[in-house]
């Protein structure tokens, strides 16, 4: 599997694949979103139960792993999962996942850890705050900070680490089924099954998981 | 002791004669296999993982869910050890700071 192509600059900005396939991913979610959500009705169709039924699920996620306080996180939450889900299983539609590439799950672990923080401190007080890196013992502190610094990095090595892995293991198996002759198009369907549907949905849950559990556990 | 060398300056006058770089990527596809034992951990930590899910299913088959987003949540934080291993072996492979 090769690294993400660069396509040119904008204003100093480098334009790869992956910001490309980035935007490609959010209109195929956007794409999605609007076509679920068009005349909703009161009583629904076909769209909107999809639709409902997301919200609903999320809604419910939400309110058991974080608590029923928190509701407000289930909108990013859902949006998080979605697009992960898009971009995790671009492998299926001939394009290189977005989240193959280190930047793409920096950005989306940055987030993360920056909610961690920003909520910690708002939900705490300052004192509070500062307080939650003495605990149990003051000298712990510098272990406490480095936890709280390993969290963006282990979060996105892990979705980047399973993406890439998995991409690198299809783009072996092509090069391997290049010189078959009988039924080079069969093989690869239960490859992709696993590494992209299975494991790739998967991820974008466990990400999803983790953001909640360590924003909920900063806040309380 | 082979001739007048101990084991080590014989391994380094061995090595010496080849070109430098070629040295470099040998031992790096050496390391990079070698940092792949670190998938031995994870495999262990998620098998005992889903071995105590299946345990914790057979006792309350009526909250399967919630045991296993649990068990799942836990694989994947059991991995992580195992994928820092593999981003040193790909960094060793395809993005070796070295050469």
């Amino acid at each position: 599997m090769e690294g993400p192509k660069i396509y040119g600059e904008i204003f100093g900005l480098t334009i790869t694949q992956t910001v490309v396939n980035t935007w490609i991913c959010m209109a195929i979610a956007i794409i999605l979103c609007y076509l679920l959500t068009r005349n909703m009705k009161k009583i629904p169709g076909k769209a909107q139960v999809i639709a409902e039924t997301l919200v609903t699920v999320m809604d419910n996620l939400v309110a058991q792993t974080m608590g029923k306080d928190k509701m407000k996180f289930a909108p990013y939450m859902l949006s998080l999962i979605l697009f992960l889900a898009v971009s995790n299983t671009a492998g299926i539609y001939g394009l290189r996942s977005p989240t193959a590439d280190l930047n793409c799950t920096i950005a989306l672990a940055l987030m993360t850890f920056f909610m961690t923080q920003f909520f910690g401190f708002k939900s705490k007080g300052v004192g509070g705050y500062l307080k939650s890196f003495l605990e149990p013992m003051p000298f712990l502190l510098p272990i406490n900070i480095i936890g709280e610094l390993a969290n963006p990095v282990s979060l996105s090595f892990r979705l980047f680490g399973n993406l890439l892995g998995g991409g690198i293991i299809m783009a072996l198996l092509y090069s391997a089924l290049a010189g078959l002759i009988f039924f080079p198009v069969l093989i690869p369907i239960p490859f992709h099954f696993y590494f992209d549907i299975f494991s790739g949905l998967l991820q974008s849950f466990i990400f999803t998981m983790l953001s909640m559990v360590f924003i909920s556990g900063a806040m309380d | 002791m082979i001739g007048d060398l101990n084991m080590v300056d014989f391994l380094l006058q061995f090595l010496s004669q080849f070109d430098g770089i070629d040295v470099i990527k040998a031992f790096s596809a050496i390391g990079a296999g070698t940092a792949m034992i670190a998938g031995v951990g994870p495999g262990i930590g998620q098998g005992f993982a889903a071995g105590k899910g299946a345990e914790a299913v057979g006792i309350r088959p009526d909250s399967q869910s919630d045991i296993v987003r649990t068990m799942l949540l836990g694989a994947a934080v059991a991995e992580t050890t195992g994928i820092y291993g593999l981003i040193v072996a790909l960094i060793l492979l395809f993005a070796n700071p070295f050469f």
